[in-house]
């Protein structure tokens, strides 16, 4: 239990315009996304989609600007207690907890369609009989072959696991590892070394998501594998889709974090906006582990 | 658990810190706010709000049903009915209702200054109304709303969906990140922002119970929000998580919507355990019986609300192995909640009871929600499942743990708290008659409902065969009385803001905790120097 020093100062903030903003991005941007999706769906020309989404999303835009703008103002004149520092890591731990929960579903869709769904379709176990729906389909992992292939085409070939995948594993490791060392050198005050580590892990990162995007292009131009080619394609796509939007965000948050450390934000002792954003980044290096074996080489 | 304050720390603060004025005027006041109290107030007039039209929603279904027969609705709009009651009173109005209640009484039970993040906890309630503008707006839409059921099993809600079901997931979304920020800050807050001296163990048992509730929102929450991606994806973008003829299955829609959807009801009863074991020990005049066994029990219920979804799936055809495993898992269930309701009997138990009526509701909650727990042990049976899936046996179970369980906990919990909230005691004669009326309302509308689903009535039904006619008569009169009652309520609780008798700081004799240490009205700002717990 903290001491009774630490909470006399308590910071409840003011009003705050920011949550409202917040909800009405949120809200023009879903409302103009199934606006549009919709519309594409019906072969409606002339949706108003596209552009309610981009007025939600300007909302936002500024809501994140604005928001943490506030958070960092307060936080660099010293508002924040110790027991408030404890309220983020506990908030930041618990958000990245439910973002485990989220890939937990996916990854739990793929082993059932593995372990379960899969070979009851080809015939195979306990519920063997699903085969009389597609009489002959054979169940193979990488679905080469769907059951009814005029709905779902399959794909000619799979990515392998030895060429790109296993760069970018590398390169995203190795980004935990160059990350760390910035943080060390934050902890010991040396600003240069944190400056060029942390730039290092941005640009790695950003490489990673360039060579998922040439990977992208391969799948669909030139092996079929797309996200309409059956569970296989599906899996993979929203699997490793998620990851790179992960990834997108926490390059997204490191390189704030680089714009801050250049504008000599942070101490020693007081940095937790740094390590929010490398919590962050550690698991998304984490997913991409589970991904690399469960995805590409199993 | 005793509390000695220095009576100048709990009211209206200090001069010199800036943070420390009245509410605002006006509108802004309540669209900018950080106040957990003046959050928790809106939280819980939306969840009224929703309450109101879920239940309109339900007069017309009950309305339909009163005769065999189409009379008054088609089927479409039937099945709509159908599911966005389900949809209102699962998300607008039981989980809001207990948000309002962890907003406004967990700082005061912990002695907080407020909730731990205050903006994000606005943000958190201003996500509620814009989700259920957007879900309430489908049924304007062409084609209507969404009609495959609140638990929205693919392939009805993708390939056979109406298009407002593209709407309906965004408002999932929305509804899923509100619940996770919400459940954030009550972790954060609960594990941060205790007083010296409160110790885990001294918690009062609505924190505890809704620690462990925030714990399973932010552990299903985001499944839920996987799950209806999957089928924004299956809908929108070709893939085929829920075809066969893809590789998928149905049946995994399944699984992943009742790895949320089983937690999701403890979700929704946990908070109301939490206050039940607040107000009997205080009408009682008895120390709660067993604190320790009921935190652990509470645990407990948790863990095993993980593993044993596929008992909403026996007759979808899974392997026996998992029939098995599921039904015996679920049964161990019993236990811990056995646990519960014996503790509860004993804390009454030659105590000085009276009978006000946050303590009718309690006693009510006790007994009732016994019997929607001995309707879910006969469900639990795989074999005999058979018989009763997808009957009215399977609406009255889940209506008894349901609305005498949480409802009944969240007007429970209403009465016991109006004098804190708005200074005033509520009108006693009418708070009894509102419990009455509504205590044989609910037990006419959904004890029936037990005799037809045995004998085979399908729900979600419009029609139905003429030997179920006089059952399904005397549950509709029942519902249209429990419906009716609760403008009562709302009459008395606009009643009791306006006016009525002054309330003490601690109106019950017996209760015990923080929240009645500060005076009533709770000023707009309590504990902003925390209190020392002894």
């Amino acid at each position: 239990m903290s001491s009774h020093e630490t909470h006399e100062s308590y910071y409840v903030p003011a009003q705050s315009k920011w949550p409202i903003i917040a909800t009405l991005g949120m809200l023009f941007s879903v409302y103009g996304v199934g606006t549009w999706f919709n519309d594409m769906k019906a072969d409606r020309a002339d949706s108003n989609g596209p552009l309610i989404f981009f007025i939600g999303g300007l909302f936002l835009a500024y809501m994140l600007f604005g928001w943490f703008g506030n958070v960092i103002k307060e936080s660099r004149s010293g508002m924040y207690s110790p027991q408030m520092d404890r309220s983020f890591r506990w908030g930041m731990s618990w958000f990245i907890f439910s973002e485990v929960m989220f890939f937990a579903a996916f990854f739990g869709v793929l082993f059932y369609v593995r372990t379960w769904a899969g070979p009851w379709l080809g015939g195979e176990g306990d519920k063997g009989v699903s085969n009389m729906l597609w009489p002959g389909f054979e169940y193979t992992w990488p679905l080469l072959n769907t059951p009814d292939p005029k709905l779902y085409p399959a794909p000619s070939g799979t990515i392998s696991a030895w060429g790109l995948p296993l760069i970018n594993t590398i390169l995203l490791v190795t980004s935990s590892f160059t990350l760390t060392f910035a943080h060390h050198a934050l902890r010991k005050n040396h600003r240069k070394p944190l400056t060029l580590w942390l730039a290092l892990t941005v640009i790695l990162g950003i490489a990673f998501l360039v060579l998922q995007v040439e990977e992208y292009i391969h799948a669909y131009t030139e092996l079929g594998l797309t996200l309409g080619s059956g569970i296989y394609g599906a899996t993979f796509f929203m699997l490793t889709g998620f990851h790179g939007a992960h990834v997108t965000l926490g390059a997204l948050m490191l390189s704030i974090m680089l714009i801050r450390v250049i504008r000599g934000h942070f101490s020693p002792e007081q940095h937790f906006g740094f390590e929010a954003a490398a919590w962050y980044w550690h698991f998304v290096d984490v997913v991409w582990i589970g991904l690399f074996v469960f995805v590409y080489v199993l | 658990m005793s509390a000695v304050i220095d009576p100048g720390h709990a009211g209206h603060g200090h001069a010199g810190h800036d943070h420390h004025h009245g509410p605002a005027k006006g509108l802004m006041r309540w669209v900018l706010t950080t106040n957990h109290k003046d959050i928790g107030t809106m939280y819980l007039w939306f969840s009224f709000a929703m309450f109101l039209l879920g239940g309109s929603m339900a007069m017309v279904i009950r309305a339909e049903l009163f005769q065999p027969g189409l009379q008054i609705v088609q089927p479409e709009f039937f099945n709509q009915m159908t599911t966005m009651h389900g949809l209102i009173m699962v998300f607008g109005a039981v989980m809001p209702a207990f948000v309002g209640l962890a907003n406004w009484m967990i700082p005061l039970m912990i002695g907080a200054p407020d909730m731990a993040l205050p903006r994000m906890n606005n943000f958190s309630f201003w996500l509620l109304p814009a989700a259920f503008g957007m879900l309430i707006s489908t049924l304007f839409m062409e084609g209507g709303g969404p009609n495959f059921g609140w638990t929205f099993y693919a392939p009805l809600s993708t390939t056979y969906a109406p298009e407002s079901v593209t709407f309906f997931i965004f408002a999932v979304h929305l509804m899923g990140i509100s619940s996770i920020m919400g459940a954030i800050n009550v972790v954060a807050t609960i594990l941060n922002l205790r007083a010296p001296g409160m110790t885990l163990m001294k918690m009062p048992l609505f924190v505890w119970t809704w620690l462990i509730t925030a714990f399973l929102l932010i552990a299903v929450m985001p499944v839920l929000a996987g799950c209806v991606t999957m089928m924004l994806m299956d809908i929108h973008f070709g893939t085929s998580f829920f075809s066969a003829a893809g590789g998928g299955d149905p049946v995994l829609f399944q699984h992943v919507f009742w790895f949320f959807g089983h937690p999701e009801v403890y979700i929704m009863i946990l908070p109301a355990f939490g206050a039940v074991s607040a107000i009997i020990p205080a009408f009682a005049r008895k120390p709660l019986f067993g604190y320790t066994s009921m935190v652990y029990a509470t645990a407990s219920i948790a863990f095993l609300s993980f593993i044993v979804w596929a008992h909403h799936m026996f007759t979808v055809g899974i392997p026996l192995t998992g029939e098995l495993f599921f039904m015996y898992a679920t049964m161990l269930i019993a236990v811990p909640t056995g646990v519960k309701v014996f503790n509860w009997a004993s804390t009454m138990w030659r105590g000085s009871m009276t009978f006000e009526t946050p303590m009718l509701f309690s006693v009510a909650f006790v007994i009732l929600f016994t019997i929607g727990g001995f309707s879910g042990l006969m469900l639990a049976i795989a074999p005999a499942d058979f018989q009763y899936h997808d009957t009215y046996f399977v609406v009255a179970h889940f209506h008894y743990v349901l609305v005498p369980g949480a409802i009944f906990g969240i007007f429970a919990s209403a009465y016991y708290w109006l004098p804190k909230w708005t200074g005033h005691m509520y009108d006693e004669t009418l708070g009894k008659l509102h419990f009455w009326m509504s205590f044989i309302g609910m037990n006419m509308a959904f004890f029936p409902m037990h005799f037809v689903g045995l004998a085979g009535m399908p729900r979600r039904i419009p029609d139905y065969n003429m030997m179920f006619a006089n059952f399904n008569m005397v549950s509709s009169i029942g519902a249209f009385m429990f419906g009716a009652t609760q403008l009562l309520f709302l009459f008395i609780v606009i009643k009791c803001i306006r006016g009525g008798k002054p309330a003490a700081a601690k109106p019950w004799d017996g209760a015990e905790g923080l929240e009645w240490t500060v005076p009533s009205p709770a000023p707009y700002h309590t504990f902003t120097t925390p209190p020392e717990v002894k």
